[in-house]
Parts: structure tokens; sequence; C-alpha cells
């Protein structure tokens, strides 16, 4: 275990190397002078020269790279263009909201997701599992954004029932918070709902035919304590940590759908950074979201040994 | 005479039917392959035929014909500045199927090579290749193709290039594995002992053999490529205005929801169609190709 741990510490190390420095590259594809775009409507040469210096823009680009690097490594992410605030604050700012909003889908995905994967497998070529099948495919073909504006078009124009955008802190109010999040939470959740409904129903329907679920069934165990005793428990351990796995589709999602519903969280951090020429604080999110990213990863693989003790060595 | 003997020349026939055709004898008996592939084909025809299909001029404004409903004049209604959304939505299909193809063919251009260039010489190219890999697919799809576009400029082609770049991980990993897996097999080694020169091995031996999982793979790509060239023009760094493109009417539409909410329905829906259709297709393909099917 330790063994494994350290070797797959020792691969993150050159993968986040190589992503910071593919973020950092990113600037070099700025059409012209990086300094003339990052001033944006400003020309006076006193301020695109301080920029330039700022952002030792007259230095050779590994040199470049080599302070980025260091300010990112002690936390300074740079800061906005916008308003002059740390990027660090910035994303300490707004990532809560992303993750409330993310935890909330991520609820929701396993909610409907696994229950409809388990009767899907169980009533294999019935009815339900064709149900089961269509809602996967219609979650994985619906642009989220789309499925946003048609949620507020109902709920909230014709219904009159949750507010159509805007955001309200969980410690503020949480009644006012849950009725805000539910729509965007419910549009980020169902295309994972979609993933890992499929992966449920396959896990389930390999187990269903192994021979420990021949052996309980023959034991006269009822159906019930079959599926949910001895099936459901072996053919979820996998699908646990698939959940972390899908939180780049989770993240890319909550780009537009925190565009749709007004929503200040990272995804409206990242798109307002972009229309604003903000570079910086693109790099920062990217980063983060990166860093986030193969962390988690690193922690889905270490519970998946944890949680399955014929991989343990 | 046997059995086996007798069931002989059957079991012939099917072994001499060429992979392809039988591949494609397999994807016509799935109903769901076969409904994606007429709707696809549907939307091709539309996408190619568009100036002669359209009704009306698709960025041609009409003040007096301003957020009308649909119409026997405009089946489709009409956008907040009068332009006709069914004659948008043809010429959208152009911009959407377009940026589907070309950033996957850009994916594909640059991942085969470079994933055969990994799996084949593996040591310290395929380490450098693998990690680079890794650290692009820690960026998620639709942020890196957004970071891309954002520093590229906005504009169509530069979201295909956007996109096309985000892809390329997935076709680098998966044409490396495939790579990996018939590496060791009889006819690559014997292609190496009659002095092959190693590209050749990889282009007329190793590709012709991941082809399938490369086509499957492509067509799911080209259905995420889709959504992605939506949400790239839905926040604006993609197609530009006045250019009709399914992303930028629903962020027209979703501006005008309360009066005119049929302006949100047909670019939805039109997205939704060719993206269903692209995965029932690429999942009666894998179901088509996989070899142990037969």
């Amino acid at each position: 275990m330790l063994n494994f741990l350290a070797r797959r510490l020792a691969q993150i190390v050159p993968t986040l190397f190589f992503v910071s420095v593919l973020i950092f590259s990113l600037q070099q594809l700025l059409p012209g002078d990086p300094a003339l775009v990052m001033a944006g409507e400003e020309r006076d040469p006193n301020v695109i020269e301080q920029i330039r210096h700022q952002y030792r823009l007259d230095r050779p680009v590994p040199v470049q790279y080599a302070y980025w690097i260091k300010g990112v490594l002690s936390g300074d992410f740079g800061e906005s263009l916008r308003n002059k605030m740390p990027v660090r604050e910035l994303i300490a700012q707004k990532l809560p909201v992303t993750l409330q909003l993310g935890s909330m889908a991520i609820i929701i995905a396993f909610l409907i997701g696994i229950p409809a994967g388990i009767i899907a497998a169980v009533k294999k070529g019935t009815a339900w599992d064709y149900g089961a099948n269509f809602f996967a495919l219609w979650g994985i073909s619906t642009p989220n954004f789309w499925l946003g504006i048609m949620l507020i078009f109902l709920f909230s124009i014709e219904l009159g029932w949750l507010p159509a955008s805007g955001y309200v802190p969980l410690t503020e109010n949480w009644r006012a918070s849950l009725a805000a999040t539910i729509m965007p939470a419910f549009v980020l959740g169902n295309a994972i709902a979609a993933v890992l409904m499929r992966h449920t129903r396959s896990a389930m329907l390999q187990v269903l035919e192994s021979d420990y679920v021949r052996t309980a069934r023959a034991k006269g165990l009822s159906e019930r304590t079959v599926i949910l005793k001895h099936a459901m428990r072996n053919a979820l351990t996998p699908i646990i940590t698939l959940g972390a796995l899908e939180l780049g589709t989770l993240l890319s999602g909550a780009v537009l759908t925190e565009q749709i519903f007004s929503i200040p969280g990272f995804g409206k951090l990242i798109v307002d950074a972009v229309f604003n020429r903000d570079y910086a604080v693109v790099q920062g999110v990217v980063l983060v979201t990166a860093t986030i990213y193969i962390t988690l990863n690193l922690v889905a693989d270490v519970a998946y040994i944890l949680v399955n003790p014929r991989l343990r060595g | 005479m046997t059995d086996a003997a007798l069931s002989g020349p059957h079991v012939q026939a099917d072994e001499l039917d060429s992979p392809a055709r039988r591949a494609r004898r397999r994807l016509f008996k799935r109903k769901a392959a076969v409904f994606g592939l007429i709707v696809l084909t549907m939307f091709i025809f539309v996408a190619v035929l568009a100036p002669l299909i359209v009704p009306y001029d698709p960025i041609a404004t009409s003040w007096s014909l301003v957020r009308k409903p649909p119409t026997a004049a405009h089946w489709f209604g009409t956008d907040e500045l009068g332009r006709d959304i069914l004659s948008r939505i043809v010429y959208g299909a152009r911009a959407s199927l377009l940026a589907g193809l070309i950033s996957v063919a850009i994916a594909l251009g640059i991942g085969v090579p470079l994933g055969l260039l990994a799996g084949y010489r593996g040591g310290f190219v395929d380490a450098l290749i693998s990690r680079i890999t890794d650290a692009m697919l820690a960026c998620p799809f639709l942020i890196l193709a957004i970071a891309l576009a954002a520093f590229l400029g906005p504009s169509l082609g530069n979201a295909m290039i956007a996109i096309g770049i985000s892809a390329t991980p997935v076709f680098i990993r998966l044409t490396r594995g495939q790579v990996l897996s018939v590496k060791a097999e009889d006819y690559v080694e014997a292609a190496r002992a009659l002095g092959n020169p190693p590209w050749r091995i990889a282009f007329s031996h190793i590709l012709p053999n991941i082809l399938p999982a490369l086509l499957v793979q492509a067509t799911l790509s080209i259905a995420a490529a889709i959504i992605a060239e939506a949400a790239l023009s839905f926040l604006g760094l993609g197609q530009q205005p006045p250019a009709p493109s399914w992303g930028s009417m629903l962020n027209a539409a979703q501006r005008f929801l309360t009066q005119a909410p049929w302006m949100a329905i047909w670019p939805g829906l039109a997205i939704f169609l060719v993206v269903l259709s692209l995965n029932l297709l690429g999942d009666g393909l894998r179901d088509a190709l996989d070899p142990r099917q037969r």
C-alpha cells in the first residue's frame, strides 16, 4: 500500500509540472504583443511598458515561467487585472459556491443514477430497463445549458416556483440557498446520473451472474436480500470511485450552468475572466481545477484499494 | 459424413465475409444505431444543401417581424431581430457539423501519430508523451477548450482548434493502449522480421488494426465536440454574429425567454438530436466492431 502510494505520488509530480507548463504556455498563444492585449483599452505607452515589466514580458520565456511557477508554489497566482484582487482570494471566494453546487449535483446524480441502474439490471429487458436506458441516453445527449434554460422557463417563468437566477449562501438562509441551487444542481447532476446509471447497470448485471449470488439464491434467501445485501454491495464499490472521476464533467458543466443561473462560482469566474481578458485569473482557475482533479483521482485510487481487499498487497 | 463436415461450408461463408461487411451487417441489425444514422444523414443533407433549402436569408433582419411565434410563413417563428429561425437552424447545422468534424480531425491528426509513437517506441518518448497526456487530461475538457479559445481569440475557426486540441489526449491514450496490445502480435513480429522500417510497421500494420477502436471514439468525440462548440458559441467564444450557430441562438433565446420561449426550443432540440444520433451510432459501432461479439 505504502509502495503504491509512493509510486502514485511520484507520478503526480511530473504531471503537475506539465500541467503548469501547459497553462503557462497558454499565454504564448495570445496574438501579438501580450502586454498590448493585457492593457486592453489602455493605449498609454507608459502603462504598457509597466505591464510588460510587471509581468516580466521583457524577459525570456523560461525565465518568465520560473518566476511564475515560483509564485504559484507559494500560493501567489498573480492579481486580477480587472479588480486588482489577488487571484488566490478570488478563487477562495468562489470555490465554496461551486463546492456546494457540485456536492448537491453529486448527491442528485447518485440518488437517480444508482437506483435506476439497479432496477434496470434486475429487470433487464423489461420496460423499466428500456426506460432507464432511454433516460441515460437523454442525459448524455442533452446539452446542460439547454436543459437549464428549459427548466428556468418551466419552473421560474411558467410556474413561478423557483428563482430563475442568483445565489444565497447556505449559512445565510438555507431555504433560499437550496431554492436557488436545486435547479442548477439538477442540471449538473443529470449528465452524471446518466453515466452512473450505465455503469451501475453493467456492474450489477455482472454481479448477478456470479457464483455467490447463485449460492445466496440457492440458500433460499429472498430476492430482495440477495439484491440489496449480496449483489449491490459488491457492484457499487467501483461505482463510488467513479463519482470522483466524474469531477471533470462536473467542473466543465459548472461553467455553463453557473453562467445560465448567474451563480457567482468558479465557472462564472473563469467566464468573466475570459471576457475581461483577465488572463491571470483564467490560468489560476485552470491550474486549481487540474490540481483538484489530480488529487481526487489519487484519493479515488487509494479508496478503491482500501475497499477492495484483494488489491491490498 | 459428420455433423461438423456438414456445417463446414456454412461456417466458412461467415469466415470468408470481410470484417467490414460483417460489422456493417451487425450495425444495421441495431435499430437504435440505424435511427442515429438516419437522423444524422438528414442533418448532413440539410447542412450541405442549406442554400437550397432555407425559406429565408438567415441573416436578413426585419423590424416588422421581431419575435413572432411560429406561423405558416415562419414555421419555427422569428428571433429578436426578426430573422427566420428555421433558416438559422439550417445554417447552424453547417457550423455545428463542421465544428464537430474538423475538431475531431485535428484531434485525430495530432493524437494518432503521437499515440503510435509513444506506444511503438516506448522508453523516454513514451514517458514524455504520456505525462503530457496526463497533464492535458487533468484539465476538464470544456475548461481547457474555453481557456484555449480565450487565448486564441473568439472565432469559429479558433473554437475548432481549441476543441480539437482539448480532445487530443483521449486519442493519444487510446492509440497508445491499442498499439501496446497489438505490438506483440505475430503479424507485427513478422513485419519486423521482414525488415520493415518502424514507421511502416506503425502505419501499415498496426494502424489498420486499431481503426475500429478509433472510429468508435471519433464518433463519440464528434458528439462531444458539437456540444463543446455550442457551449463556446453560447459563451460568445465560437461563431460570431450575425452568422448563425445553435449555441449563440440559445444565448439570445435566454435573454428573451419570457417573451419568446420558442426561440429556446429549436436550437436545443437540434443539438440534442444530432448528439443523440451520434451517441447511438457510436454505441452501435462499438457493439458491431467488437470482435468478442461474433
